[in-house]
């Protein structure tokens, strides 16, 4: 056990747990952020998907230990009033239909936004495909990103 | 149409009116079930508020299918409300208001079309006859817009929330009158899913996020192989592990809790347990081999015959035989198994995701002993269902830990704990043979399988009906391994085992694949043999649509390929035409043309997303989908090892519903079966290779052209 100060979407939590629990247990059982889900634990899937300075990780394997002061944004901080153009897109399209990958995926292509503001079907196949959609939604997935790369304009 | 009507009115708290309707439903839905389906009940619950607003609850579990949304809709349309000024509610378990709260069967708006309608309109004929009471005028001569009644003579009008005291003083309409379809202003939309905002912004409540004041986590260690029992145990290293509060056995398992998810499934790792067998644990290998073994002669009797087939092979032109392996796959929804449970003296609180929560009490009830009605439970929303959650082995754990803890627990299953669980799609083995006369009409067709407990025939289905001798026999295999429904039982798989040999048959007689599936729907229709629960000319009008929609037989740039599936379930009629496109060799799905009968579109985004959905799991688990097992014990249980479709292999789709007026039927599953044929299909046309087995990815890469093979 050993107590780790961290910063998730902006705020201070300090935990006391294993070094080696996961960024993503951290997240959902003691900061209480559930947004970030669970899917397979092992980095497969990218449900547990969030930003660590800036950068999409897969939280489920990433231990706590290894944060080290730097930030973490989960779903529920990707913007103030739910309004990130990717979230607006992803409404546009009706993209979800059981909604657990959702934030994984939104998070996935948040970052990717960011390096490419105007990403190709390649770009978006490429960075997106670590991101697995049970329900098969991913073409809708692909045309919600094309829609917010565009500034919401279809 | 004999429709018994009984309304319970009452007075909310805030000055609304509450309509529970309760009624007893004589119209059956075309076809469907017989006296079982004319005696289901259904009820709804509608709450108009003083300010406008109008809850409906939605009664049915949501897991991603949609019902949350389409349901209501149906209310509303019929009420004629604005869709804007809806709330959903999801409604939890209760059987005397709600009938069905079943995700299961493709049923929800099949069963629910009538009932719903006659909600909504019952409600708005009540608001009507108040609002003519209020005006002295003839109920006859008011109409109904966006929540308020018009007198359009006298130009008054006036809005629902202001009528619901006076509507709940008033005798309940009968035999209301539905609106014609040319007026639906809410129908047939394209409306987004209800709980989109939560599920975008992260706040959507899944089963697996539920957390209450003093409840602990659980993980179990279960037997890791089908058919071992536990022998004995060591939890001293577990127990000492940060956050592990408990350690407890029940049932051949071993539960941990404490108070974090991860600690408790890292001090599962800690315990060593001794698993026991009767030394007759099998392997994917055996089922083969004893599946074969099977085959080799027939059951004592037939699930259906038609004619004489003995006779008509006899005296065949030609005979065709080919022989389908299907694999076990496990339903890998992307939230694990889960469920909470509270037991205490005076009852039980059950809270999570579930697809059958009447079932889930029942069983509760009758294996833990308590009354019915002490047992609650409420339902999440599902992060996928997929037939898993018809299961209630899950729930019967949680209750079974609670009780044992004296405490409320979340039971969350590992990834691992979750593929390698069972209750799997059965592995089968199908042997299909047919003939033809000197004709070249179909003349005879035999069905011989073999699955792991349960059916694996559809025999009403098409081509029963089309083809004067036909068989159907089936053996059912005895196994540990637990299996179960998954997304569109056993049509799941027949539909790429027929339409592949129908599509085989064809090549082999030189006739165009979608000719000669009009053919046999033609001699369906002119002279029917036998039982058959489709209707032909619905089903060859899908046909028609996907090959029109694909350019079917028109020449096609060098290297484009088609081929074509159909299948009928759960009341729908679906036809896929796929496109394979040969660059330099390497095969790509260039795209999917689906054209789906199934009656009315209630939501048309909704509905795309269904469809499309099922396409790209259809498709994922034929190429990839496949759980082998060593001497009992799961070989994959993980996605490292499993493979799911990703988005680089989603092909594009397009999607036509055909347009008529008919009563609304399944569409949650009947997308998945005709994929894997008409890619199989296309995929022969660009190889001359036939697949005859799943994953197709076992079959070497099947998207690599050495030559194209003489056809």
């Amino acid at each position: 056990m050993a107590v780790f100060n961290l910063t998730i979407n902006n705020e201070d939590l300090k935990v006391d747990v294993d070094p080696q629990m996961p960024l993503l247990w951290v997240i959902r059982d003691f900061a209480g952020l559930t947004g970030t889900k669970y899917g397979c634990g092992i980095a497969q899937c990218g449900a547990c998907t969030v930003h660590l300075d800036g950068n999409p990780v897969r939280s489920c394997s990433i231990p706590v230990s290894a944060v080290n002061g730097q930030k973490v944004v989960t779903i529920e901080g990707l913007s103030e009033k739910g309004d990130h153009p990717l979230q607006l897109a992803w409404e546009e399209m009706d993209v979800p239909q059981c909604g657990y990958c959702q934030a994984g995926q939104i998070m996935t292509a948040a970052a990717l936004l960011k390096d490419k503001p105007h990403p190709s079907d390649q770009d978006i196949d490429n960075l997106m495909s670590g991101n697995i959609c049970r329900c098969g939604t991913y073409n809708r997935i692909k045309k919600a990103i094309h829609l917010a790369a565009k500034g919401g304009q279809s | 149409m004999n429709r018994r009507n009984f309304l319970k009115i009452g007075i909310t708290a805030g000055g609304g009116l509450v309509l529970g309707l309760e009624w007893l439903s004589s119209c059956n839905p075309a076809g469907s079930g017989g006296a079982e389906a004319a005696m289901q009940t259904l009820n709804a619950f509608i709450k108009i508020g003083t300010d406008g607003l109008v809850t409906i609850m939605a009664p049915n579990p949501e897991i991603g299918q949609g019902v949350k949304t389409s349901l209501p809709m149906i209310v509303a349309e019929e009420l004629d409300v604005d869709w804007k000024n809806v709330i959903v509610e999801q409604a939890p378990l209760d059987t005397d208001k709600f009938k069905r709260q079943v995700a299961g069967g493709s049923g929800s708006v099949r069963e629910s079309w009538e009932p719903f309608r006659t909600a909504g309109a019952t409600g708005r004929q009540m608001l009507v006859n108040a609002a003519a009471a209020e005006w002295k005028v003839d109920p006859a001569t008011c109409t109904t817009e966006g929540g308020m009644v018009l007198h359009k003579a006298s130009g008054k009008k006036i809005a629902y929330g202001e009528l619901v005291e006076k509507a709940a003083t008033m005798p309940v309409p009968t035999n209301v009158k539905f609106k014609e379809p040319n007026a639906y202003k809410i129908i047939g939309t394209r409306t987004t899913n209800v709980d989109l905002k939560t599920i975008v912004t992260g706040k959507q409540k899944f089963g697996i996020d539920t957390k209450r004041e003093g409840m602990l986590y659980a993980t179990v260690v279960r037997p890791p192989a089908f058919g071992q029992t536990l022998k004995s145990f060591d939890d001293s290293e577990a127990r000492k592990m940060p956050g592990v509060s408990n350690v407890l056995s029940f049932d051949n398992k071993i539960a941990v809790l404490g108070r974090s998810t991860w600690e408790v499934m890292h001090a599962a790792r800690a315990i060593k347990a001794e698993w026991q067998d009767d030394g007759t644990l099998e392997s994917t290998a055996d089922y083969k081999a004893n599946f074969n073994k099977a085959l080799e002669k027939l059951p004592e009797e037939s699930k259906r015959k038609d004619g004489n087939i003995k006779k008509a092979f006899a005296s065949a032109a030609k005979t065709f035989e080919a022989t389908f392996e299907c694999p076990f796959i496990p339903h890998n929804t992307m939230e694990p198994m889960n469920f909470f449970a509270d037991v205490k003296a005076d009852g039980v609180e059950l809270h999570g995701p579930i697809q059958l929560p009447d079932k889930a009490r029942n069983t509760i009830a009758e294996k833990f002993k308590i009354p019915k009605e002490q047992i609650k439970v409420s339902m999440t929303r599902m992060g996928g269902g997929f037939g898993r959650r018809l299961m209630t082995d899950y729930v019967e754990e949680a209750v079974a830990i609670s009780q044992l803890a004296k405490a409320p627990v979340n039971v969350i299953w590992r990834r691992e704990d979750d593929m390698s669980g069972g209750y799997y799609r059965p592995m089968a083995l199908y042997k299909y043979k047919a003939a033809v006369d000197a004709n070249n009409k179909l003349i005879a067709w035999h069905h011989h399988s073999v699955g792991i407990s349960g059916s694996t025939a559809r025999e009403n289905n098409f081509p029963a009906g089309a083809v004067e001798n036909l068989q159907v026999d089936v053996h059912d295999y005895k196994s540990p391994v637990t299996t179960g429904p998954w997304r569109a039982p056993i049509h799941n798989y027949i539909a790429f085992a027929e339409e592949s040999f129908i599509d085989d048959i064809a090549h082999n007689l030189g006739k165009d694949p979608v000719a000669f599936r009009l053919e046999l729907l033609e001699q369906a229709k002119a002279k029917p043999v036998g039982k058959c629960d489709y209707d032909p000319d619905r089903y060859a009008a899908v046909i028609k649509k996907a090959a029109e929609m694909a350019g079917w037989g028109k020449p096609k740039p060098e290297g484009v390929y088609q081929g074509i599936g159909a299948h009928f379930s759960f009341k729908t009629y679906v036809a896929q035409v796929a496109e394979i496109t040969n660059v330099n060799g390497q095969l790509k799905i260039s795209k999917i043309y689906c054209a789906v009968d199934c009656g009315t579109v209630i939501n048309m985004s909704g509905a795309e997303n269904q469809i499309e959905g099922a396409m790209i799991d259809g498709l994922g688990h034929a190429m990839y989908g496949e759980l082998t097992l060593t001497k009992g014990k799961p070989d994959q249980s993980n996605y490292d090892r499993y493979r799911l479709i990703r988005m680089q292999e989603a092909p594009p789709i397009e999607i036509q519903f055909i347009r008529n007026n008919e009563a609304p039927t399944g569409l949650g599953e009947p997308g998945l079966p005709p994929v894997a044929a008409a890619v199989a299909n296309a995929i022969f046309a660009a190889t001359g290779r036939r697949l005859r087995s799943q994953p197709f990815m076992n079959t070497g890469n099947v998207f690599t052209v050495e030559k194209k093979a003489e056809v």
